[in-house]
């Protein structure tokens, strides 16, 4: 079996419906997990209170938000490289649900700077970068839906998030070069990290969950894309969800 | 057009190709004059309301000199971008540049050029009679038109990208600023930044390094994604 089997529509698109449930199910279960772990079992943070409890879905947004523009990139890669177009359909599939994590990354931190800082937003170094996120993922929708041509509107979107994607580590490294309001990441692996295990564990377990989400989420997305386009493909109309 | 269809004498150095286009868009630029002090008219106006909107206080107009004048010169920039592409893929000089035999990425990097001297140049060579208006001293003028040498070139050539992703595309120039101008917005910081700096009284060549930084990076990358991204409208 060669590994670019996978990369025709027609052949992924029954995969990609046999995988949604188990990720489904794992997405479900570990965020079950996590939130017990973060709300019940982590203990409350010295400093900070019931407050920084928020963590448990800001980080896991946050980090989803950069990774999951990262996975787009990756996929524009091979989209203009080897010119296949599930990687364009890929990308399509993803950028909603990065754009909803980079989003809920802002809201959730809006929430937790206002009892922390006393500010909603602070023009930080970190969250102007996030916000810029945002924009990145608006731009690519606004670019891919304004071209009529699929194949035109692949192509371009894919360049847009290469060249977009120089902002990726500018995000990353931005609280270095910055260094201003934004505390320092308090996970790092040369320092040890300063959080207690289990809220350690429960940040993980729910990075995991939003993780597997995005999976899903993606996979089923790009089902409803594929059928769209080949719609009047013939493996299309022998479906059993199509037919009846 | 006849300047870009070669002979095979003029081939053997493909550099060339930045010079013919170079030219051909300075000369095309220079019979539209109008056109390049509409860019200018606009950038001094929005410069000159913002007093009018936030009061003629000068130590409030000192502090936000720099960043007025990098925004205004960021639109006035994002405002000029179709003229990179758009009259030459309306009329099929595009497509022509883009089968001739001399690399599409310097034929680009020619254009881009062209763009620069008809407006980021220009543009710096007004800002410190506007910085003036917002009580600059010599020594900030002086680092806010560095910034705007160093910084504008890279707002063309990411914006050439932008331009020629949205060639015949509807809705193009509002579709445009929101490809541009989130990748606008590390040049707007260091670009600011710099003159910040030297009115807290720190060195601003830090911020201006790293202006520079994006230019050297932008002068090797951008004209190959601009290429490519003229290849994807035109095909």
């Amino acid at each position: 079996m060669s590994l670019f089997k996978y990369s025709a529509p027609s052949s992924f698109y029954p995969l990609a419906g046999r995988l949604v449930p188990w990720f489904g199910t794992l997405a479900f279960l570990l965020a079950v997990g996590g939130l017990y772990l973060g709300l019940f079992v982590a203990p409350e943070d010295y400093q900070q209170g019931e407050v920084y409890r928020i963590i448990f879905i800001h980080v896991p947004s946050a980090w989803m938000g950069m990774f999951i523009y990262l996975v787009m990139a990756m996929y524009a890669l091979l989209a203009l490289v080897y010119q296949t177009r599930l990687s364009a359909m890929m990308m399509e599939a993803l950028a909603p649900t990065g754009m909803m994590f980079t989003a809920l990354a802002l809201w959730t931190g809006a929430l937790w700077g206002k009892p922390t800082w006393g500010t909603y937003w602070v023009w930080d170094a970190r969250m102007t970068s996030t916000l810029i996120l945002l924009f990145l993922y608006v731009g690519y929708m606004a670019l891919v839906n304004a071209i009529d041509d699929k194949k035109r509107a692949d192509k371009a979107g894919a360049l847009l998030v290469l060249v977009g994607s120089i902002n990726v580590p500018i995000i990353y490294f931005s609280v270095k070069w910055w260094n201003t309001l934004h505390q320092g990441a308090s996970v790092s692996l040369t320092q040890g990290n300063k959080m207690a295990a289990t809220m350690l564990a429960g940040m993980l377990i729910m990075a995991l969950a939003c993780w597997m989400y995005s999976i899903a989420v993606a996979l089923c997305r790009v089902r409803a894309i594929i059928l769209e386009r080949e719609l009047h493909a013939a493996w299309v109309k022998d479906i059993r969800e199509v037919r009846t | 057009m006849s300047a870009v269809l070669a002979s095979e004498q003029e081939l053997s150095t493909p550099e060339r190709g930045v010079w013919l286009t170079l030219t051909r868009d300075i000369k095309l630029a220079m019979r539209s004059k109008g056109e390049l002090a509409q860019a200018l008219a606009f950038f001094i106006i929005v410069v000159s309301l913002f007093p009018l909107a936030i009061g003629p206080e000068s130590a409030v107009l000192k502090r936000i000199a720099a960043g007025v004048v990098w925004v205004c010169a960021l639109l006035a920039v994002m405002l000029t971008l179709p003229r990179l592409f758009q009259s030459d893929y309306v009329d099929g000089t595009l497509e022509q540049l883009a089968l001739s035999p001399y690399p599409l990425p310097l034929l680009c990097a020619g254009k881009m050029l062209a763009h620069w001297l008809s407006t980021g140049l220009p543009l710096a060579m007004v800002a410190p009679v506007l910085g003036l208006q917002f009580g600059l001293d010599a020594s900030e003028l002086l680092v806010m038109v560095a910034g705007l040498l160093i910084g504008t070139p890279v707002l063309t050539m990411l914006g050439a990208i932008g331009a020629a992703l949205v060639l015949g595309v509807r809705g193009g120039s509002i579709l445009m600023a929101l490809l541009v101008l989130p990748l606008y917005i590390p040049v707007l910081i260091f670009g600011a930044g710099a003159v910040e700096a030297s009115l807290a009284g720190i060195d601003a060549t830090a911020n201006l390094s790293l202006l520079a930084a994006m230019l050297l990076f932008g002068l090797v990358t951008t004209p190959f994604a601009a290429a490519a991204a003229v290849k994807i409208s035109l095909d």
